[in-house]
């Protein structure tokens, strides 16, 4: 190795480290985690943590748990409700507000969609209008920093966002705008209208995810392991058959065996045929898997090459 | 299971994570090497691919390499893609079976400063790329010289399209001099932290990347990939320092308001009725439980007292070191707020409201003596006054020039007085205490990066003069 060292070379140090015990890099991104909710929880006035009951906003909230052992959890969670969910999910949701003692805020779009404040889409896709009850809910309940389990890996607008994203009064997302974010320092400094969210696990793959869910013993919504399901096919996807995702007439219905990869909307999300049926089977196919998870399973983020962008700049999560 | 899943995942139980950065701009081939090292580190998934496969072939590139213009695999926002140019950071994330990689990737051409600041302040080693055909330049010695000031652990020096110079080793070696001789100029490797490691590469055609490639039989070193899994840490150094630091974030008392879910796992509610804690996250250095630590709070004297345990979620540890998270416990009922710092007894100096400090200017608003400005250091953030600006760095000379104001992308020395003393130490010797963010009181905006100086007068390194 072409080196330049000098008198006193950096030996030592090698030798020291070899002795330690290193953190590993679950361990370590953990700890990142649960110091950026602590400095959230200390420096804003109300926050509170997006909670769908999908994987990431579980393990989010898995971890604002440790973070403040043994005192409960001190922000609320709130979720914005499509009206298309996935029964087990909706279930699950309760469950674990209940089990955990937290407040549960919801934003209804269909409530939105009565009143005719927002109109269903032609392709009957209901996760970008979430954000306008998203919007709602943080005025309505004075947030001012809002929790989400977004992750830099998947999607390129994400990539790009800071941990700590500030959001004017329409909850707008300036890429070219955005604030540095230098060393373990996180400037959350906002003024009146404007609001921060907050991307904890920012750093964390889809595989971390998985295998903290391993390590940690996370319960998850049953449908993100293999079970038997009614689907069919669309866009390249095995879509569930359901009152909001009914078949079109060529659209032939068989029993697969199944599990979901995200979970949203029940009208835009498509599962995978997968024999995993335990996390640590799950773990082994994300492992080996050749597609990313939006890439796979979302037809929302299929629409066109900047779709999660455009839904970014408008104040979605 | 195949054989090769499960080394995949037997290997990433054990793996540890690692930050690096990448310096260069996009004539040097940046974007198509942080693209070779995802996409032969099999990082690149088949929508990906399929997706730039695509967008290679509509724009015409590709052409005799195989179809693919791998710089369009870190191709970020629609913005960009128009205008042909990056806007910001980018984060990637990749894999080996030893270790989990977090690479910032910083564009070189736009404000190179403030990108390369922000990306080199949270990683351990900064990737710094040099055209073969080109040599070092006024750009390379600017990079470095941010390096440099910024202590990163390790600078790696890329020199790419090495197959363009016909894998010449008299080529390399002139770099790798002239690399060397910027390198002493500035001090880098003097301090037994940073070292600076070069290694020829053709990031187009893969030599040197991942694996060690058979046109260049006179480098005997490692390949890119293999200097990035072997390196240590920044954290893994820091946690060996004496010198504890806990900045405390806040204090956990539930005062009887216990988790419901800790307490059905069985929580003795009476044992934790007084529970009080300090979280946070250790920034350097150890802790055990014994240790004697010291308390440094505005307003109060430094107060000694003891480690009685180290929490985090339920299990009690015997010790603890950077960069963990966790909640001391202390023998004393002393009164401890955010804001305070837990160090490790008898390493510390007083607190100061003189604050003397580089600054890395990151904002478009000019900085001017007399601003009323806010300092965040560690969990606390004060109001302060920039008394003077007292020169500023010329980044290819190294030379300090006269001034007094600070603009975007410069670095200079300034002399802040603040409202309340903190508990500031020389970035030289303490990454994360002797870093602060100046901050607009208007706006909220962050205006620079400070890297905390000795006072003048003090023993100061006479190599940092800026």
């Amino acid at each position: 190795m072409s080196t330049y060292t000098t008198e006193e070379p950096t030996q030592v140090t090698d030798a020291a480290v070899s002795t330690s015990t290193r953190l590993s890099s679950l361990d370590t991104l953990e700890s990142e985690a649960i110091h950026i909710i602590r400095e959230v929880v200390a420096e804003f006035e109300r926050p509170a943590l997006l909670f769908s009951g999908g994987k990431d906003s579980v393990v989010m909230l898995h971890l604002a748990t440790k973070a403040f052992w043994p005192g409960k959890v001190p922000f609320p969670v709130l979720h914005v409700d499509t009206g298309h969910n996935f029964p087990e999910v909706i279930d699950f949701r309760d469950r674990t507000v209940e089990r955990l003692g937290l407040k549960l805020v919801v934003g209804s779009v269909q409530e939105f969609i009565d009143r005719g404040e927002l109109a269903e889409r032609a392709d009957g896709t209901r996760n970008p209008l979430q954000t306008v009850p998203l919007l709602d809910a943080i005025q309505r309940n004075k947030f001012d920093a809002v929790f989400g389990g977004g992750r830099r890996d998947e999607d390129k607008a994400r990539a790009k966002e800071r941990i700590l994203s500030l959001r004017d009064e329409f909850g707008q997302w300036d890429p070219r705008n955005q604030r540095p974010e230098l060393w373990n320092l996180y400037n959350g400094r906002h003024t009146v209208g404007q609001h921060v969210r907050a991307f904890p696990i920012s750093n964390w793959t889809e595989l971390d995810i998985w295998r903290y869910i391993e390590r940690e013993n996370i319960e998850l919504p049953s449908l993100y392991y293999a079970h038997e399901r009614e689907v069919f096919a669309r866009d390249g996807m095995w879509r569930a058959v359901g009152e909001v995702s009914l078949p079109l007439p060529h659209e032939e219905v068989i029993t697969k065996t199944v599990r979901y990869r995200t979970v949203g909307d029940m009208s835009c999300t498509g599962a995978v045929e997968s024999d995993a049926y335990t996390v640590a089977d799950v773990v082994v196919e994300v492992a080996a898997s050749t597609l990313t998870e939006r890439g796979a399973t979302r037809a929302d983020d299929r629409i066109s090459e900047a779709a999660m962008e455009d839904r970014k700049k408008d104040g979605y999560f | 299971m195949s054989t090769e899943t499960a080394l995949i995942e037997s290997g990433l139980r054990e793996s540890t994570l690692f930050r690096f950065a990448t310096a260069g701009s996009v004539d040097d081939g940046k974007s198509t090497l942080v693209g070779r090292l995802l996409h032969d580190s099999k990082a690149i998934l088949a929508d990906q691919l399929d997706a730039v496969a695509r967008t290679s072939a509509d724009r015409g590139f590709g052409g005799d390499k195989g179809g693919i213009d791998l710089a369009l695999l870190t191709d970020g926002l629609r913005a960009e893609r128009e205008q042909g140019i990056t806007i910001d950071v980018a984060y990637r994330y990749f894999a080996t079976d030893r270790r989990s990689f977090i690479l910032a990737d910083c564009p070189g051409h736009v404000q190179y400063t403030k990108n390369t600041v922000t990306g080199a302040s949270t990683a351990d080693a900064v990737v710094v790329l040099i055209d073969a055909r080109k040599g070092v330049l006024e750009q390379t010695r600017r990079h470095l010289s941010v390096l440099q000031l910024l202590r990163v652990a390790h600078v790696i020096v890329a020199v790419n399209k090495i197959d363009l110079v016909d894998f010449s080793e008299d080529v390399f070696r002139a770099i790798e001099a002239d690399v060397q001789q910027v390198a002493r100029d500035l001090g880098i490797g003097a301090d037994g932290i940073s070292d600076v490691l070069v290694v020829p590469v053709s990031a187009l055609d893969g030599d040197n990347v991942v694996d060690r490639s058979d046109r260049t039989p006179w480098y005997t070193g490692p390949a890119l990939l293999e200097v990035l899994e072997t390196l240590p840490a920044a954290d893994e150094l820091e946690s060996h320092l004496e010198s504890f630091r806990f900045p405390v974030q806040l204090v956990i008392r539930p005062q009887g308001a216990l988790a419901p879910d800790a307490v059905a796992g069985g929580l003795d509610v009476e044992a934790y009725r007084d529970y009080r804690a300090y979280a946070g996250q250790i920034t350097e250095g150890s802790v055990k439980v014994g240790d004697q630590v010291t308390v440094l709070s505005p307003g109060h004297e430094p107060r000694n007292t003891t480690v009685t345990g180290i929490d985090f979620a339920g299990r009690e540890l015997q010790e603890a070191a950077a960069p963990q998270s966790v909640a001391i416990r202390l023998a004393e009922e002393i009164d401890i707020a955010r804001g305070d710092t837990i160090a490790a007894a008898g390493t510390v100096a007083d607190s100061t409201a003189d604050l003397y400090a580089s600054l890395c200017w990151l904002s478009p608003k000019p900085l001017r003596e007399g601003a009323k400005v806010l300092v965040k250091h560690g969990t606390r953030t004060v109001q302060a006054l920039v008394r003077n600006v007292s020169g500023k760095l010329d980044l290819g000379t190294f030379n300090v020039e006269e001034t007094s104001t600070l603009e975007l992308n410069d670095i200079g020395h300034a002399q802040l007085r603040l409202a309340a003393p903190l508990p500031v130490e020389n970035y030289l010797h303490h990454r994360r205490t002797g870093a602060f963010l100046v901050i607009d009181p208007l706006d909220g905006n962050t205006l620079a990066a400070g890297l905390v100086k000795d006072h003048p007068g003090d023993h100061e390194d006479e190599r940092y003069v800026i």
